[in-house]
């Protein structure tokens, strides 16, 4: 009795897709630049390409933590960018109206989670599909952030806060470390608790878990609070890494890459099993390309091409008609002790229904409309 | 209201031997229909009968396989919608097929707008629709989105669309469906109003009193099949009810001995009193008492599942009061009722039942760990404990408790679906078609289950449509009939033929109920009657 395997990186063959991706990117990084993989150790602190790409992928990571359990509910959080802009400017102004770390972080963060219950009462209470719904935060949220800034782009030079982009922690970089943090957090509220299995129940099948008794509200709510948190995270990394608010461009676009990585760490949009640490995969993926083609030297603009193709491998690759060899998570893995040829699920309603009226003499025929 | 009773010209409309197979099920057999000039004719059949298929395969949606159609004695075989409209066939369905954000006048006149210079004449198209209602007595904003009016005014422009294209043959498929009684009235005037114009419509509705009410002719369908054709006035309501269900009336009842169970005296688990909601089932009394089966039968659409929806507060009654343990409660949520230990398994098991991806260890644990709560997780020995517990009492046949459960099959997806509320130990456990599509293996197993829960004192609320199924297991069984509770039956007086005699029963008749013994529906009956 094999346990379906979820965020455990040991379950290969399921996440050959993802793992066989970030490889060939970081193998073609390396011919591209030999000294890809040298990683040096300076003033307390790694330094490296490879170490870059961590850092640089981090905000993104952060925000696909978020999103993979939103999409995992079936949802989306198109306005993660915008949360970004917003959590940035409130860090940025209040250090430079002189407020210390621990306010200024605190705030930050509570804006974030703050704009993740907005998105939440939308979706769970309100009902509104959740594309729309975070699509009125993504437009609003920057008019937000500009008014918090007053149209200005914010800088300060707190090195507290500053520590949050460039510091390092036992000489990883404080953004890495952040990740792993929120990454260990999350791992932890969703699978040493109940709501992994019910985010993913609500995600499969909304109506079955209320019917059940699932608070699916509350599931929702949550959720979506916490992507605002992990997006509020994410801005302020952004913002004390370049020691300003840029209320119009900071985590510009980024909910696209958000999305982008869950799907390449092979969540479906559809709602159900979710894999944190393959989302996280998908980030490095796509940062891993960014950076490559930065060092590579080619122009700039090919880089949004280069990453489509290889986009569009990795999920040809998890398409159904080749997931009898890769079966995405939480499906039966190939190497199961039964056969994959399932028994046959019920038939469509009226062939099931007739069927069963039939052997049944002289009983009333159940079965839908025929 | 007698039908002109042209039965001398020659049918408006006339089907001989139609056949249509879906995957070498026979959905169609043979069914002869005959539809003549100014006359309102009943197409009756419970569930699978056949009637959307013969509508189908008349209107051009599905091709049939063999028989014959003659619309004034030419044949015709429409391929589509569109084409069977142009042949003067036309159809509106239950959920009204027009489109909610265009105007009234724009969907009266879709695809045939009238043009000038090549550009939509809007003001000849408005003038026009206005023109097109008065004989409705619609005096509607034309230009208004038809999403803003109700049900009933857009059923009744889809009518006058139908009507104004030219319609000969006009098919109402349950019509009435989500229609109050003064709507259904409003309804009935523009049939009537149609009928003296020569058209002839098909009526399909499970209502019995609608039928009564304003069909000049009934034929029933069962598994495909013609049962036959009868004119409203001569066919009393019990022959039509035993027509449906198909059924001899004298058939003795097989009744299992019941055990020993609780009796009328104890304390009731739940007691409902004057429970309803608007629309959906009329004010109940209902009491539930532990160690008792308790069946809801009646007709399709007789508001069954919708009282087993408001016991488990998966709809929310408008009216009237609950108590549980003599204390009120109020029953807002699955959530409030699982607490109160209440489970419920739903008619449609892919929609509302099990949850598809997840494995059959996790949707069997699902109840119990949402009433624990999110904070209390179930330790994963103890999940898979009760999920091989489970497999092994319910023979659930699956190679492990990791299985998709929709890999399943039905009766084992059912299976798994009653584990669900076992695990939880429920004290009312109400199932909504419990042995529907089910093979019949699982299906003696789920009934032998039933009567074991409640010999071990736990309380059930079962719908089925499967009368000697209910009949069998129930103490106490309420029959529905037009979404209102008509008849509750008990002990000895639930048999196969009480309950169908209760289902047939005239309404405003004194209803064949505990008190009668040996009451029977009146014989014919005298149409023309309030539909409600």
């Amino acid at each position: 009795m094999t346990p379906p395997a979820r965020t455990s990186a040991a379950g290969i063959p399921r996440a050959l897709p993802q793992y066989g991706a970030l490889v060939a990117v970081l193998l073609a990084n390396w011919l591209l630049f030999p000294d890809f993989f040298t990683i040096r150790l300076q003033d307390g602190r790694l330094f490296g390409s490879l170490i870059d790409v961590l850092n640089r992928g981090a905000p993104v990571a952060l925000l696909a933590i978020g999103m993979t359990m939103v999409i995992a509910t079936r949802g989306v959080d198109l306005s993660v960018g915008a949360v970004m802009a917003i959590s940035g400017a409130v860090a940025a102004t209040m250090t430079g109206a002189g407020w210390g770390l621990a306010p200024v972080l605190a705030t930050s963060l509570a804006a974030g989670l703050l704009c993740g219950l907005w998105n939440g009462l939308l979706v769970a209470v309100l009902r509104i599909q959740p594309i729309i719904a975070t699509l009125i935060l993504m437009v609003a949220g920057r008019g937000i952030a500009q008014l918090i800034t007053e149209g200005q782009i914010v800088t300060f030079t707190s090195p507290g806060l500053a520590a949050v982009g460039s510091g390092s922690v036992l000489t990883v970089p404080m953004p890495v470390a952040i990740t792993v943090a929120v990454l260990a957090v999350t791992g932890l509220l969703v699978r040493r608790t109940a709501l992994g299995l019910m985010i993913e129940a609500v995600g499969v099948n909304r109506l079955s878990s209320a019917g059940a008794g699932v608070n699916t509200p509350v599931v929702l709510v949550a959720v979506y609070a916490w992507c605002g948190l992990c997006a509020a995270v994410a801005g302020l990394i952004v913002t004390a890494d370049i020691r300003g608010a840029d209320a119009n461009n900071a985590g510009l676009w980024l909910e696209l890459d958000a999305i982008l990585a869950v799907v390449v760490g092979g969540t479906s949009l559809l709602g159900g099993r979710f894999g944190l640490v393959l989302s996280l995969v998908g980030a490095l993926i796509i940062q891993a390309m960014n950076t490559g083609i930065l060092l590579s030297g080619f122009k700039p603009e090919f880089n949004l091409i280069v990453k489509a193709v290889v986009l569009m491998i990795v999920l040809l690759l998890q398409s159904p008609a080749l997931t009898l060899f890769l079966p995405r998570p939480g499906s039966p893995r190939s190497g199961s002790p039964h056969p994959r040829t399932p028994r046959p699920a019920e038939p469509p309603v009226k062939s099931g229904s007739v069927k069963s009226g039939g052997v049944k003499s002289g009983g009333i025929k159940p079965g839908a409309g025929a | 209201m007698t039908a002109p009773s042209p039965d001398a010209s020659p049918p408006l409309l006339a089907i001989r031997g139609l056949s249509k197979a879906f995957l070498g099920v026979q959905a169609l057999d043979g069914v002869d229909f005959t539809l003549h000039h100014g006359e309102v004719h009943a197409l009756l059949g419970e569930n699978g009968a056949g009637k959307s298929t013969l509508i189908k395969t008349l209107t051009g949606v599905y091709q049939r396989d063999a028989g014959l159609v003659a619309l004034e004695g030419r044949e015709i075989a429409p391929r589509s919608v569109d084409e069977a409209q142009r042949l003067h066939i036309g159809t509106v369905f239950q959920e009204v097929n027009l489109l909610p954000n265009l105007s009234v006048a724009e969907n009266l006149f879709l695809g045939r707008q009238p043009t000038r210079f090549g550009f939509v004449d809007r003001r000849a198209m408005n003038r026009r629709a206005r023109a097109v209602l008065v004989p409705y007595g619609l005096a509607i904003d034309v230009t208004a989105p038809l999403g803003r009016f109700s049900v009933a005014t857009q059923q009744i422009i889809a009518i006058a669309r139908a009507v104004d294209m030219s319609a000969k043959v006009l098919i109402l498929d349950e019509p009435t469906a989500s229609l109050d009684a003064q709507e259904v009235a409003v309804l009935f005037t523009v049939m009537r109003t149609l009928k003296a114009r020569g058209i002839g419509i098909v009526f399909v509705t499970h209502f019995l009193d609608q039928v009564y009410a304003v069909c000049d002719r009934i034929t029933v369908l069962r598994n495909g099949r013609l049962v036959g054709e009868r004119r409203t006035a001569e066919l009393p309501r019990l022959d039509l009810v035993a027509m449906m269900l198909g059924r001899e009336l004298e058939e003795a009842a097989h009744r299992i001995e019941l055990g020993p169970a609780g009796g009328d005296d104890r304390a009731p688990l739940a007691r409902f009193r004057g429970y309803g909601k608007a629309r959906s089932v009329e004010p109940f009394d209902l009491d539930i008492r532990p160690g008792e089966v308790v069946g809801l039968a009646g007709l399709l659409g007789s508001g069954r599942t919708e009282t087993a929806r408001l016991v488990f507060g998966m709809d929310r009654a408008d009216r009237g009061e609950a108590t549980v343990d003599g204390r009120p409660v109020r029953l807002r949520d699955p959530r409030t009722a699982i607490r109160l230990g209440f489970g419920f398994c739903p008619e449609d098991r892919k929609k509302e039942g099990i949850v598809g991806e997840l494995s059959v260890r996790e949707n069997i644990i699902l109840a119990l760990q949402a009433r624990q709560g999110w904070l209390k997780p179930l330790p994963r020995r103890r999940q898979e404990e009760i999920a091989d517990r489970f497999i092994r009492l319910l023979d659930i046949r699956t190679p492990d408790a990791e299985r998709p459960i929709q890999l399943l099959s039905g009766g084992n997806q059912q299976k798994a679906l009653l584990a669900r509320w076992l695990a939880t130990e429920p004290r009312l456990l109400i199932l909504d078609e419990p042995t529907r599509g089910i093979d019949v293996g699982a299906h003696a197993e789920i009934i032998r289950l039933i009567e074991r829960l409640c010999a071990d004192g736990m309380a059930l609320l079962v719908v089925s449509s499967e009368l000697e199924e209910i009949a069998a297991y129930s103490r106490r069984v309420v029959v529905l009939r037009d979404r209102r509770h008509v008849a509750e039956l008990r002990g000895e007086e639930v048999t196969v033929e009480r309950i169908v005699a209760a289902i047939a029963a005239e309404p405003g008749a004194k209803e064949p109920g505990a008190k009668e013994p040996g009451a029977t529906a009146p014989g014919a009956t005298a149409p023309g009657g309030a539909p409600r």
